[in-house]
């Protein structure tokens, strides 16, 4: 019987395998940042071990640093230790790190597949649920806890018990006006939180094809969202364009002889996966989240759902909850709520295409008064290729505000919060109560309906700014 | 790690779902490189809210959470399981778990024990019936028990057999690991040589 993709990159990972046991996975690459790794280095020192492999493990700062004057020392003192014990930890054991102020910092899943660094039918690791990011080009990749950062800095191994498998089929090709993440945001409002909980998933069919690698990318970002272990994308003539030419690509042979290996990780035709979805991408329109948590959605053009629509009563419960959370009247359309903040950036949604796709809406229009938007490039070189495109300048014309590289008010590590009962349009992945801030509102959103949304304070998409213009 | 085998404390019925690991512990409160003293961060956002169950005398001290479905779902943060472990829980009991939560918690020392959502809807009304009552979780059988006689609670939860065996002997994985490291230099020598690395020679 023929492998699924995933199968294929577990395999060719596996180190050792015992009855009873998980596998030994090996990793090929291990990403750090500031947040989840000073345990774990201490465990280290505590245990007198080394990093076994520093060519495999690079680090950035990106949770806690400020988007505004980041050239100075940072002003937060425990976010300050915490960075600056992520530069003691990696000069000691001999880590590669991009600092806040490089040419190469920012969040840590755009910079990996920026450095060429991703690449396809790689084991990817990284204190962050939002790892399966890179699973975009094929890769199987998740995020792991402290303790498990320690373990692959000690061994550059996993124990993995091996995850079921699941396709998420997208027949036909998304509308215009539709994007990656209202795709995203469409299925794990079928789904819920907790649909994918077990399994590692082949995002695959037409539309999926269609994408661009960063649009995968946000597919792949929010597998974690409907608790998938895993969400990857076969690799095709997209990903090498995307990876060829990279600082850390592979060159002449090498290069060669990596796409030939690149082309066998596909599925194969009698390759049998223990569960499939199915999407058709053209009934998905743009999607937004109304609730706490990232299944909690509907589409832009609908209404706040009444709590009594849900059959399930742990489902009733938790709208009822939300709503109130929230600050929200069932039956209230969404287009009629009103956003105090605008925030574009993330790992979801910061990269240049995601700018470009917002700049576009905006130009030429101002943003509304009382709503601030601000704008948060996912890594300094998304920065500087945004700002050579002029894409600073449309945005600061608009009225928004242009920040530095990082996660920022993603989840407000940062000084870049909401304050109590502010509600925002995101274009990050969750929703959580207070995760913007405590008792900040968040509605999820793609990059198009924020900067639309910018414009007419309430939660909007591009198609309306024409009506209005019209 | 500390062996685990059965422990007795006070449950505390989380009438909740989908309990994120940001609503176990905010991302304000990972800010510090220690690996102790998260207790002050745990359900930061509802301690204030005299309703909620840990400020009620009778619960203060609990040490088995029972929880809704899709406990510990989003961030990665091996804080959450910190933050319940320091304010002194031992065992987080719920239909499911989100998959990150579960591998942090069995690698700390904290047992998640996943029952049927029935179970979970009997503890909580037992709990909150008897407040303060104890609920035993004995990890060798499998089982958790509250109360006596007619209004006992009784059944087997699912935890996979590496993570009960790890929990059972309190054995520390990256020292399991290190005893095949000789597999691991030997698969070293097979990997390609395009495969990319971070530093260069």
């Amino acid at each position: 019987m023929g492998r699924t993709l995933s199968e294929k990159v577990w395999d060719e990972h596996v180190v050792r395998s015992a009855q009873g046991e998980p596998d030994l996975l090996y990793v090929d690459l291990h990403l750090i940042h500031e947040v989840t790794s000073p345990q774990a280095f201490d465990g280290l020192r505590l245990a007198g071990r080394k990093v076994r492999r520093p060519d495999l493990t690079i680090a950035t700062e990106d949770h806690n640093i400020p988007t505004l004057d980041w050239d100075k020392p940072i002003a937060d003192p425990v976010s300050r230790t915490q960075v600056e014990t992520l530069r003691k930890n990696t000069e000691e054991f001999g880590v590669r790190l991009h600092p806040l102020g490089d040419l190469e910092q920012g969040i840590v899943h755009v910079v990996g597949p920026q450095l060429g660094l991703t690449q396809p039918g790689m084991t990817i690791v990284c204190g962050d649920s939002h790892t399966a990011t890179h699973g975009a080009f094929g890769a199987i990749a998740f995020g792991i806890g402290t303790s498990e950062v320690e373990h692959v800095l000690a061994t550059q191994t996993l124990p993995q018990a091996k995850p079921k498998t699941m396709a998420v089929t997208v027949n036909g090709s998304l509308p215009d006006g539709v994007s990656a993440k209202d795709l995203i945001l469409t299925l794990i409002s079928r789904t819920g939180t907790g649909g994918g909980q077990g399994y590692i998933v082949e995002y695959r069919g037409q539309a999926i094809r269609e994408l661009s690698m960063e649009a995968r990318m946000t597919i792949c970002n929010m597998s974690i969202e409907w608790g998938a272990k895993a969400g990857l994308i076969a690799p095709d003539e997209t990903t090498f364009a995307y990876i060829e030419g990279r600082p850390e690509a592979p060159k002449g042979a090498d290069w060669e002889a990596a796409v030939a290996h690149w082309k066998t990780l596909v599925t194969d035709d009698d390759a049998v996966f223990d569960e499939e979805i199915v999407l058709d991408a053209a009934e998905i329109t743009p999607f937004v989240t109304w609730g706490t948590n990232p299944g909690q959605g509907v589409p832009l053009g609908s209404a706040v759902p009444s709590p009594e629509e849900f059959d399930d009563s742990d489902e009733r419960i938790a709208a009822e909850k939300a709503l109130a959370y929230m600050g929200l009247e069932a039956g209230t359309p969404m287009r009629d709520i009103k956003v105090d903040t605008v925030f574009l950036g993330s790992c979801t949604n910061g990269r240049i295409e995601d700018l470009r796709a917002a700049a576009a809406v905006i130009k030429g229009h101002k943003v509304a008064d009382g709503t601030r938007f601000l704008v948060v490039p996912g890594s300094a070189r998304v920065r500087l290729q945004a700002q050579d495109e002029g894409l600073d300048i449309v945005f600061k014309e608009a009225g928004a505000e242009w920040r530095g590289a990082g996660c920022s008010m993603c989840l407000g590590m940062n000084p870049d919060t909401l304050s109590p009962g502010e509600r925002s349009a995101s274009t990050s992945n969750r929703n959580f109560e207070g995760r913007q801030g405590k008792g900040g509102r968040t509605h999820l959103v793609s990059p198009q309906v924020a900067a639309a949304t910018a414009v007419r304070g309430t939660l909007s998409s591009p198609a309306d700014l024409t009506l209005v213009e019209a | 790690m500390e062996k685990f085998t059965t422990h007795t404390g006070v449950g505390v019925p989380l009438r909740r779902s989908n309990v994120d690991t940001d609503q176990i512990i905010p991302a304000v409160y990972l800010k510090r490189v220690t690996r102790t003293g998260f207790e002050d961060g745990l359900f930061a956002a509802w301690r204030n809210d005299p309703s909620f169950v840990l400020n009620n005398e009778a619960y203060a001290a609990g040490s088995v959470l029972v929880a809704g479905p899709d406990f510990g779902t989003g961030s990665s943060r091996e804080h959450a399981v910190w933050a319940l472990m320091d304010y002194g829980f031992k065992v987080v009991i719920s239909p499911r778990f989100g998959d990150i939560f579960r591998g942090n918690s069995g690698k700390a020392g904290l047992l998640a024990a996943q029952v049927d959502e029935k179970v979970v809807q009997k503890l909580w009304d037992y709990l909150e019936d008897n407040p303060g009552a104890p609920v035993t979780v004995d990890l060798e059988s499998r089982t958790v028990r509250a109360g006596e006689g007619v209004d006992a609670v009784e059944d087997s939860f699912d935890i996979d057999d590496y993570t009960r065996w790890r929990l059972l002997e309190g054995l520390d994985d990256i020292s399991l690991t290190l005893t095949h490291e000789d597999d691991i230099s030997t698969y070293e020598t097979t990997r390609p040589r395009w495969k990319p690395a971070t530093i260069h020679a």
